[in-house]
Protein backbone atom coordinates (compact mmCIF):
# COMPACT_ATOMS: atom_id res chain seq x y z
CA UNK A 1 0.00 0.00 0.00
CA UNK A 2 1.31 3.30 -1.25
CA UNK A 3 1.93 6.16 2.16
CA UNK A 4 -1.57 6.90 3.00
CA UNK A 5 -0.52 10.84 3.54
CA UNK A 6 0.95 11.44 -0.21
CA UNK A 7 -0.39 13.59 -1.86
CA UNK A 8 -1.99 11.39 -4.34
CA UNK A 9 -3.74 9.35 -1.86
CA UNK A 10 -4.85 12.28 -0.09
CA UNK A 11 -6.22 13.79 -3.25
CA UNK A 12 -7.86 10.71 -3.94
CA UNK A 13 -9.38 9.70 -0.42
CA UNK A 14 -10.76 13.27 -0.96
CA UNK A 15 -12.29 12.95 -4.02
CA UNK A 16 -13.74 9.22 -3.81
CA UNK A 17 -15.29 9.94 -0.33
CA UNK A 18 -16.65 13.11 -1.61
CA UNK A 19 -18.52 11.23 -4.17
CA UNK A 20 -20.09 8.22 -2.26
CA UNK A 21 -21.00 10.62 -0.05
CA UNK A 22 -23.13 12.59 -2.71
CA UNK A 23 -24.70 9.80 -4.00
CA UNK A 24 -25.69 8.63 -0.54
CA UNK A 25 -27.17 11.82 0.16
CA UNK A 26 -28.58 12.88 -3.19
CA UNK A 27 -30.19 9.12 -2.70
CA UNK A 28 -31.98 9.52 0.11
CA UNK A 29 -33.47 13.18 -0.94
CA UNK A 30 -34.74 12.10 -4.01
CA UNK A 31 -36.32 8.56 -2.97
CA UNK A 32 -37.86 10.65 -0.18
CA UNK A 33 -39.09 13.99 -1.44
CA UNK A 34 -42.48 12.42 -3.01
CA UNK A 35 -42.94 11.49 0.95
CA UNK A 36 -42.13 14.48 2.10
CA UNK A 37 -43.94 16.51 -0.25
CA UNK A 38 -47.56 14.55 0.65
CA UNK A 39 -46.47 15.01 4.24
CA UNK A 40 -46.24 18.84 3.20
CA UNK A 41 -49.42 19.06 1.74
CA UNK A 42 -51.27 17.68 4.47
CA UNK A 43 -50.07 19.62 6.96
CA UNK A 44 -51.36 22.36 5.00
CA UNK A 45 -54.60 21.29 4.69
CA UNK A 46 -54.69 19.94 7.76
CA UNK A 47 -54.20 23.46 8.56
CA UNK A 48 -56.25 25.15 6.80
CA UNK A 49 -59.00 23.42 8.07
CA UNK A 50 -57.86 23.75 11.73
CA UNK A 51 -58.06 27.20 10.94
CA UNK A 52 -62.06 27.25 9.75
CA UNK A 53 -62.96 25.13 12.87
CA UNK A 54 -63.29 21.94 10.42
CA UNK A 55 -60.62 19.87 11.36
CA UNK A 56 -62.02 16.31 12.20
CA UNK A 57 -59.10 14.25 13.95
CA UNK A 58 -58.79 10.74 13.09
CA UNK A 59 -60.56 11.28 9.52
CA UNK A 60 -58.30 11.04 6.45
CA UNK A 61 -57.56 15.27 5.60
CA UNK A 62 -57.44 14.56 1.80
CA UNK A 63 -61.17 13.58 2.19
CA UNK A 64 -62.28 17.29 4.65
CA UNK A 65 -59.92 18.92 1.92
CA UNK A 66 -62.27 17.63 -1.13
CA UNK A 67 -64.61 20.10 0.42
CA UNK A 68 -62.85 22.88 -0.13
CA UNK A 69 -61.80 25.23 -3.39
CA UNK A 70 -58.80 26.79 -3.93
CA UNK A 71 -58.43 29.73 -6.18
CA UNK A 72 -56.01 32.06 -7.00
CA UNK A 73 -56.95 36.21 -6.42
CA UNK A 74 -54.93 39.03 -7.45
CA UNK A 75 -54.65 41.16 -4.54
CA UNK A 76 -54.21 44.84 -6.18
CA UNK A 77 -57.20 44.36 -8.32
CA UNK A 78 -59.32 41.91 -6.31
CA UNK A 79 -60.29 39.81 -8.67
CA UNK A 80 -60.34 35.93 -8.88
CA UNK A 81 -57.56 35.24 -12.13
CA UNK A 82 -56.55 31.99 -13.81
CA UNK A 83 -53.97 29.73 -12.99
CA UNK A 84 -52.95 26.41 -11.18
CA UNK A 85 -53.97 26.68 -7.53
CA UNK A 86 -51.85 23.28 -6.66
CA UNK A 87 -48.47 24.67 -8.09
CA UNK A 88 -48.46 27.79 -7.02
CA UNK A 89 -46.51 28.46 -4.29
CA UNK A 90 -47.47 31.40 -2.68
CA UNK A 91 -43.99 31.58 -0.19
CA UNK A 92 -41.98 31.36 -3.25
CA UNK A 93 -43.55 34.04 -5.10
CA UNK A 94 -43.15 36.52 -2.20
CA UNK A 95 -39.43 36.46 -2.89
CA UNK A 96 -39.94 36.63 -6.63
CA UNK A 97 -39.08 40.35 -7.76
CA UNK A 98 -41.09 39.66 -10.71
CA UNK A 99 -44.14 37.97 -9.03
CA UNK A 100 -44.18 40.12 -5.88
CA UNK A 101 -44.19 44.06 -5.00
CA UNK A 102 -42.14 45.98 -2.24
CA UNK A 103 -43.81 47.53 0.16
CA UNK A 104 -43.18 51.07 1.43
CA UNK A 105 -41.99 51.34 5.21
CA UNK A 106 -45.33 52.70 6.40
CA UNK A 107 -47.16 50.00 4.34
CA UNK A 108 -45.44 47.08 5.24
CA UNK A 109 -46.55 46.38 8.95
CA UNK A 110 -46.24 43.66 8.81
CA UNK A 111 -42.76 43.39 8.24
CA UNK A 112 -42.79 41.02 5.34
CA UNK A 113 -40.77 44.01 3.06
CA UNK A 114 -42.29 42.14 -0.43
CA UNK A 115 -45.79 41.30 -1.00
CA UNK A 116 -46.63 38.09 -3.59
CA UNK A 117 -49.14 39.95 -6.74
CA UNK A 118 -51.23 36.59 -6.24
CA UNK A 119 -52.49 35.21 -2.99
CA UNK A 120 -54.46 31.71 -2.70
CA UNK A 121 -57.96 31.40 -1.30
CA UNK A 122 -60.09 29.08 0.37
CA UNK A 123 -63.51 29.16 -0.36
CA UNK A 124 -65.77 26.73 2.02
CA UNK A 125 -69.04 26.42 0.08
CA UNK A 126 -72.31 25.02 1.72
CA UNK A 127 -74.90 22.81 0.82
CA UNK A 128 -76.51 24.89 -1.85
CA UNK A 129 -72.95 26.40 -3.24
CA UNK A 130 -73.46 29.67 -1.10
CA UNK A 131 -70.13 30.65 0.78
CA UNK A 132 -70.23 29.50 4.19
CA UNK A 133 -66.14 30.40 5.08
CA UNK A 134 -63.75 31.97 3.59
CA UNK A 135 -59.91 30.82 4.70
CA UNK A 136 -56.75 33.13 3.79
CA UNK A 137 -53.66 32.92 4.01
CA UNK A 138 -51.56 35.25 6.40
CA UNK A 139 -47.91 36.24 7.42
CA UNK A 140 -45.79 38.34 9.55
CA UNK A 141 -43.18 38.91 11.55
CA UNK A 142 -43.29 38.33 15.24
CA UNK A 143 -40.58 38.54 17.75
CA UNK A 144 -37.93 36.10 16.25
CA UNK A 145 -39.38 34.59 13.14
CA UNK A 146 -42.07 35.14 10.69
CA UNK A 147 -45.58 33.64 11.29
CA UNK A 148 -47.44 31.99 8.75
CA UNK A 149 -50.94 31.06 9.27
CA UNK A 150 -54.74 31.54 7.83
CA UNK A 151 -57.36 33.28 9.13
CA UNK A 152 -60.95 32.38 8.47
CA UNK A 153 -63.83 34.33 7.64
CA UNK A 154 -67.36 33.46 8.15
CA UNK A 155 -69.85 34.33 5.36
CA UNK A 156 -70.39 37.72 5.99
CA UNK A 157 -66.88 38.51 5.59
CA UNK A 158 -66.57 40.61 8.67
CA UNK A 159 -66.65 37.50 11.01
CA UNK A 160 -63.52 35.78 11.80
CA UNK A 161 -64.05 31.86 12.02
CA UNK A 162 -61.11 31.10 13.30
CA UNK A 163 -57.09 31.66 13.26
CA UNK A 164 -54.35 29.12 13.34
CA UNK A 165 -50.15 29.40 12.33
CA UNK A 166 -48.77 26.53 10.74
CA UNK A 167 -45.31 27.90 11.06
CA UNK A 168 -43.25 30.00 13.42
CA UNK A 169 -40.15 29.93 15.35
CA UNK A 170 -41.79 31.74 18.63
CA UNK A 171 -40.57 31.32 22.36
CA UNK A 172 -42.31 28.25 23.10
CA UNK A 173 -44.20 28.73 26.37
CA UNK A 174 -44.94 32.46 25.22
CA UNK A 175 -45.15 33.70 21.86
CA UNK A 176 -45.43 29.82 21.11
CA UNK A 177 -48.51 30.03 22.87
CA UNK A 178 -50.50 31.48 20.01
CA UNK A 179 -50.71 27.31 19.18
CA UNK A 180 -52.74 27.22 22.10
CA UNK A 181 -55.99 25.95 21.54
CA UNK A 182 -57.70 28.32 24.62
CA UNK A 183 -56.28 31.40 22.84
CA UNK A 184 -57.23 30.43 19.47
CA UNK A 185 -60.93 29.69 20.65
CA UNK A 186 -61.16 33.04 21.53
CA UNK A 187 -60.94 34.38 17.82
CA UNK A 188 -63.98 32.67 16.45
CA UNK A 189 -66.82 35.63 16.67
CA UNK A 190 -64.99 38.58 16.53
CA UNK A 191 -65.22 41.37 14.18
CA UNK A 192 -62.61 42.65 11.27
CA UNK A 193 -64.11 45.97 9.93
CA UNK A 194 -65.33 49.20 11.16
CA UNK A 195 -66.05 52.03 9.27
CA UNK A 196 -64.61 50.06 6.42
CA UNK A 197 -60.66 49.95 8.17
CA UNK A 198 -59.42 46.81 10.32
CA UNK A 199 -60.24 47.26 13.58
CA UNK A 200 -59.53 44.32 14.89
CA UNK A 201 -55.99 43.65 17.13
CA UNK A 202 -54.85 42.41 20.31
CA UNK A 203 -55.13 44.24 23.69
CA UNK A 204 -52.64 43.84 26.22
CA UNK A 205 -54.27 41.94 29.17
CA UNK A 206 -57.78 40.36 29.25
CA UNK A 207 -60.56 41.63 27.08
CA UNK A 208 -63.72 42.82 28.91
CA UNK A 209 -67.32 42.05 28.23
CA UNK A 210 -68.24 45.86 28.60
CA UNK A 211 -65.63 47.84 27.19
CA UNK A 212 -66.04 49.67 23.72
CA UNK A 213 -64.66 47.88 21.19
CA UNK A 214 -64.91 44.47 23.25
CA UNK A 215 -65.92 42.42 19.99
CA UNK A 216 -62.87 43.76 18.01
CA UNK A 217 -60.58 42.62 20.66
CA UNK A 218 -58.36 39.71 21.35
CA UNK A 219 -56.55 38.71 24.45
CA UNK A 220 -52.73 39.82 24.20
CA UNK A 221 -50.42 36.94 25.11
CA UNK A 222 -48.71 37.28 28.25
CA UNK A 223 -45.52 37.57 28.11
CA UNK A 224 -45.43 38.17 24.69
CA UNK A 225 -46.10 41.90 23.86
CA UNK A 226 -43.72 41.55 20.51
CA UNK A 227 -45.64 38.48 19.35
CA UNK A 228 -48.86 40.22 19.96
CA UNK A 229 -47.92 42.93 17.97
CA UNK A 230 -47.00 40.78 15.04
CA UNK A 231 -50.18 39.21 15.35
CA UNK A 232 -52.26 42.48 15.37
CA UNK A 233 -49.83 43.83 12.45
CA UNK A 234 -50.31 40.20 10.55
CA UNK A 235 -54.02 40.65 10.69
CA UNK A 236 -54.44 44.35 9.87
CA UNK A 237 -51.98 44.23 6.86
CA UNK A 238 -53.58 41.12 5.25
CA UNK A 239 -57.11 42.07 6.26
CA UNK A 240 -56.47 45.47 4.69
CA UNK A 241 -55.90 47.81 1.85
CA UNK A 242 -52.70 45.89 0.83
CA UNK A 243 -54.03 42.33 1.74
CA UNK A 244 -57.51 41.23 1.11
CA UNK A 245 -59.91 43.87 1.53
CA UNK A 246 -59.95 44.91 -2.38
CA UNK A 247 -60.92 40.67 -2.75
CA UNK A 248 -63.34 40.82 0.08
CA UNK A 249 -65.33 43.66 -1.38
CA UNK A 250 -65.41 42.77 -4.74
CA UNK A 251 -66.23 39.39 -3.46
CA UNK A 252 -69.13 40.32 -1.39
CA UNK A 253 -70.66 42.66 -4.06
CA UNK A 254 -70.28 39.56 -6.38
CA UNK A 255 -67.97 40.87 -8.89
CA UNK A 256 -64.84 39.24 -7.90
CA UNK B 1 -20.86 -10.62 23.76
CA UNK B 2 -17.95 -10.17 24.76
CA UNK B 3 -17.05 -8.21 28.16
CA UNK B 4 -14.99 -5.56 26.43
CA UNK B 5 -17.67 -5.57 24.16
CA UNK B 6 -20.30 -4.72 26.72
CA UNK B 7 -17.81 -2.32 28.10
CA UNK B 8 -17.51 -0.28 25.65
CA UNK B 9 -21.67 -0.44 25.07
CA UNK B 10 -22.40 0.27 28.97
CA UNK B 11 -19.67 2.79 30.27
CA UNK B 12 -20.80 5.67 28.60
CA UNK B 13 -23.63 5.34 30.15
CA UNK B 14 -22.56 6.29 33.36
CA UNK B 15 -18.94 5.57 34.15
CA UNK B 16 -17.79 7.65 31.27
CA UNK B 17 -20.91 9.34 30.19
CA UNK B 18 -20.41 12.01 27.14
CA UNK B 19 -21.96 14.55 28.66
CA UNK B 20 -21.99 14.64 32.48
CA UNK B 21 -18.34 13.79 32.65
CA UNK B 22 -16.66 15.09 29.52
CA UNK B 23 -19.07 18.09 29.29
CA UNK B 24 -19.42 17.50 25.64
CA UNK B 25 -22.49 18.17 23.32
CA UNK B 26 -24.83 20.26 26.19
CA UNK B 27 -25.73 22.86 23.22
CA UNK B 28 -29.01 20.74 22.11
CA UNK B 29 -29.40 19.62 25.73
CA UNK B 30 -30.37 22.96 25.96
CA UNK B 31 -32.33 23.47 22.95
CA UNK B 32 -34.34 20.04 22.21
CA UNK B 33 -35.85 19.18 25.70
CA UNK B 34 -38.58 21.14 26.42
CA UNK B 35 -40.83 18.17 25.78
CA UNK B 36 -39.87 14.28 25.86
CA UNK B 37 -41.14 13.71 22.35
CA UNK B 38 -38.70 15.57 20.66
CA UNK B 39 -35.82 15.06 22.85
CA UNK B 40 -36.47 10.97 22.02
CA UNK B 41 -36.09 11.70 18.49
CA UNK B 42 -33.25 13.96 18.91
CA UNK B 43 -32.15 10.97 21.06
CA UNK B 44 -32.63 8.41 18.42
CA UNK B 45 -31.34 10.36 15.94
CA UNK B 46 -28.14 11.19 17.80
CA UNK B 47 -26.92 7.76 18.49
CA UNK B 48 -28.08 6.42 14.96
CA UNK B 49 -25.90 9.20 13.33
CA UNK B 50 -22.80 8.65 16.58
CA UNK B 51 -23.18 4.84 15.66
CA UNK B 52 -23.13 4.33 12.08
CA UNK B 53 -20.22 7.68 11.69
CA UNK B 54 -18.11 5.63 14.29
CA UNK B 55 -18.99 2.43 12.06
CA UNK B 56 -18.07 4.50 8.67
CA UNK B 57 -14.67 5.95 10.42
CA UNK B 58 -13.40 2.99 11.42
CA UNK B 59 -13.91 1.27 8.35
CA UNK B 60 -11.60 3.68 6.58
CA UNK B 61 -9.72 4.65 8.85
CA UNK B 62 -6.43 2.57 7.30
CA UNK B 63 -6.93 5.17 4.52
CA UNK B 64 -7.97 8.20 5.90
CA UNK B 65 -4.57 10.46 5.10
CA UNK B 66 -3.74 12.54 7.98
CA UNK B 67 -3.69 15.84 7.02
CA UNK B 68 -7.57 16.01 6.43
CA UNK B 69 -8.51 13.71 8.79
CA UNK B 70 -11.26 15.82 10.74
CA UNK B 71 -12.86 16.91 6.77
CA UNK B 72 -13.44 13.06 6.01
CA UNK B 73 -14.87 12.70 9.37
CA UNK B 74 -17.00 15.80 8.97
CA UNK B 75 -18.12 14.55 5.42
CA UNK B 76 -19.20 11.30 7.10
CA UNK B 77 -21.00 12.82 9.73
CA UNK B 78 -22.75 15.41 7.98
CA UNK B 79 -23.99 12.95 4.93
CA UNK B 80 -25.22 10.86 7.18
CA UNK B 81 -27.26 13.51 8.97
CA UNK B 82 -28.57 15.21 6.43
CA UNK B 83 -29.81 11.56 5.89
CA UNK B 84 -31.23 11.05 9.07
CA UNK B 85 -32.72 14.82 8.65
CA UNK B 86 -34.21 13.37 5.22
CA UNK B 87 -36.00 10.53 6.96
CA UNK B 88 -37.12 12.41 9.72
CA UNK B 89 -38.98 14.72 7.58
CA UNK B 90 -40.31 12.10 5.36
CA UNK B 91 -41.72 9.57 8.29
CA UNK B 92 -42.51 12.01 11.25
CA UNK B 93 -43.03 14.85 9.72
CA UNK B 94 -44.52 16.93 12.54
CA UNK B 95 -41.58 16.09 15.07
CA UNK B 96 -38.88 16.71 12.82
CA UNK B 97 -40.88 20.69 11.98
CA UNK B 98 -40.33 21.25 15.82
CA UNK B 99 -36.70 19.13 15.44
CA UNK B 100 -36.47 22.04 12.51
CA UNK B 101 -32.66 22.74 12.80
CA UNK B 102 -31.49 20.95 15.38
CA UNK B 103 -30.74 17.72 13.76
CA UNK B 104 -28.66 19.59 11.09
CA UNK B 105 -26.78 21.05 14.11
CA UNK B 106 -26.03 17.27 15.34
CA UNK B 107 -23.18 18.08 12.57
CA UNK B 108 -21.20 20.16 15.36
CA UNK B 109 -22.28 17.75 18.15
CA UNK B 110 -19.04 17.44 19.77
CA UNK B 111 -19.94 13.96 20.85
CA UNK B 112 -20.53 12.12 17.40
CA UNK B 113 -17.01 14.18 16.36
CA UNK B 114 -15.24 13.29 19.27
CA UNK B 115 -15.83 10.07 19.28
CA UNK B 116 -15.19 9.51 15.81
CA UNK B 117 -11.45 10.84 16.13
CA UNK B 118 -10.63 9.84 19.89
CA UNK B 119 -12.07 6.07 19.62
CA UNK B 120 -13.30 4.98 15.47
CA UNK B 121 -9.93 6.38 14.57
CA UNK B 122 -7.69 3.69 16.07
CA UNK B 123 -10.43 0.73 16.86
CA UNK B 124 -11.76 -1.97 14.40
CA UNK B 125 -15.44 -1.22 12.96
CA UNK B 126 -17.43 -3.36 15.59
CA UNK B 127 -16.46 -2.33 18.92
CA UNK B 128 -16.31 1.41 17.26
CA UNK B 129 -20.20 0.86 16.57
CA UNK B 130 -21.04 -0.16 19.96
CA UNK B 131 -19.07 2.89 21.19
CA UNK B 132 -20.94 5.20 18.76
CA UNK B 133 -24.55 3.59 20.52
CA UNK B 134 -23.21 3.60 23.95
CA UNK B 135 -22.13 7.38 24.05
CA UNK B 136 -25.41 7.87 22.21
CA UNK B 137 -27.20 6.51 24.77
CA UNK B 138 -24.82 8.42 27.42
CA UNK B 139 -26.31 11.34 25.97
CA UNK B 140 -29.98 9.84 25.76
CA UNK B 141 -29.95 9.26 29.24
CA UNK B 142 -28.89 13.28 30.09
CA UNK B 143 -31.30 14.79 27.79
CA UNK B 144 -34.42 12.39 28.49
CA UNK B 145 -34.06 13.21 32.60
CA UNK B 146 -33.72 17.08 31.34
CA UNK B 147 -36.85 16.95 29.16
CA UNK B 148 -38.87 14.79 31.86
CA UNK B 149 -38.25 17.49 34.57
CA UNK B 150 -38.81 20.28 31.93
CA UNK B 151 -41.80 19.22 29.90
CA UNK B 152 -43.35 18.02 33.82
CA UNK B 153 -43.44 21.33 35.67
CA UNK B 154 -42.77 23.46 32.36
CA UNK B 155 -45.97 22.45 30.71
CA UNK B 156 -47.34 19.81 32.96
CA UNK B 157 -47.24 16.50 30.94
CA UNK B 158 -45.01 14.09 30.15
CA UNK B 159 -45.08 12.86 26.22
CA UNK B 160 -47.65 15.14 25.87
CA UNK B 161 -50.23 13.24 28.47
CA UNK B 162 -51.57 15.96 31.04
CA UNK B 163 -50.03 14.87 34.56
CA UNK B 164 -50.54 18.20 36.51
CA UNK B 165 -53.77 20.20 35.57
CA UNK B 166 -52.31 23.41 34.57
CA UNK B 167 -53.94 26.85 36.28
CA UNK B 168 -54.46 28.48 33.01
CA UNK B 169 -56.50 25.62 31.67
CA UNK B 170 -58.22 25.15 35.46
CA UNK B 171 -56.33 22.82 37.40
CA UNK B 172 -54.08 23.80 40.70
CA UNK B 173 -50.68 23.00 38.94
CA UNK B 174 -48.91 26.92 38.25
CA UNK B 175 -46.39 26.10 35.33
CA UNK B 176 -42.74 27.13 35.79
CA UNK B 177 -42.47 29.46 32.62
CA UNK B 178 -38.69 29.36 32.78
CA UNK B 179 -38.44 25.27 32.86
CA UNK B 180 -39.45 25.57 29.05
CA UNK B 181 -36.12 28.29 28.44
CA UNK B 182 -32.93 27.13 27.90
CA UNK B 183 -31.53 27.94 31.34
CA UNK B 184 -33.19 25.47 33.00
CA UNK B 185 -31.62 22.61 31.08
CA UNK B 186 -28.26 24.04 32.50
CA UNK B 187 -29.17 23.77 35.65
CA UNK B 188 -30.98 20.31 35.30
CA UNK B 189 -28.05 18.98 34.17
CA UNK B 190 -25.56 20.93 36.38
CA UNK B 191 -27.86 18.65 39.11
CA UNK B 192 -27.67 15.47 37.61
CA UNK B 193 -23.75 16.11 37.44
CA UNK B 194 -24.27 16.67 41.16
CA UNK B 195 -25.67 13.78 42.05
CA UNK B 196 -23.93 11.11 39.49
CA UNK B 197 -20.43 12.32 40.90
CA UNK B 198 -22.20 11.76 44.69
CA UNK B 199 -22.86 8.28 43.54
CA UNK B 200 -19.26 8.00 41.43
CA UNK B 201 -16.98 9.83 43.90
CA UNK B 202 -13.92 8.59 41.16
CA UNK B 203 -15.83 11.01 38.80
CA UNK B 204 -14.89 14.40 40.86
CA UNK B 205 -12.19 16.88 39.38
CA UNK B 206 -9.24 17.47 41.52
CA UNK B 207 -9.29 20.71 42.41
CA UNK B 208 -6.76 23.04 39.98
CA UNK B 209 -5.64 25.04 43.19
CA UNK B 210 -6.24 24.88 46.88
CA UNK B 211 -7.58 27.82 48.97
CA UNK B 212 -5.48 28.52 51.90
CA UNK B 213 -7.26 28.54 55.27
CA UNK B 214 -8.20 32.04 56.57
CA UNK B 215 -5.59 33.47 58.40
CA UNK B 216 -6.12 33.21 62.45
CA UNK B 217 -6.24 36.06 64.83
CA UNK B 218 -3.03 35.41 66.63
CA UNK B 219 -1.29 35.93 62.47
CA UNK B 220 -3.01 38.86 62.68
CA UNK B 221 -1.40 40.56 65.31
Amino acid sequence: MANKDSIGKTLGVALLLCIVCSVVVSTAAVKLRPLQQINKDIDRKRNILLAAGMYEKGQSVDEQFAAIDTRLVDLQSGQFVEGDPSSFDQRKAAKDPSRSIKLSGSEDIAKISRRENKALVYIVEGDNGELDKLILPVHGYGLWSTLYGFVALEDDLNTVAGLGFYDHAETPGLGGEVDNPRWKAIWPGKQVYKNGEVELALKKGTVSQGETNASYRVDGLAGATLTSRGVTNLVQFWLGENGFQPFLENYKRGDA
Amino acid sequence: MSVDAKKTLLSPIFDNNPIALQILGICSALAVTTSLQTTFVMCIALTAVCAFSNLFVSVVRKHIPNSIRIIVQMIIIASLVIVVDQILKAVAYDISKQLSVFVGLIITNCIVMGRAEAYAMKNPPWPSFLDGVGNGLGYSIVLLAVGFFRELFGAGKLFGYEILSLSNEGGWYVANGMMLLPPSAFFLIGFFIWVLRSAKTEQVEEEEFKITQNSTLREAL
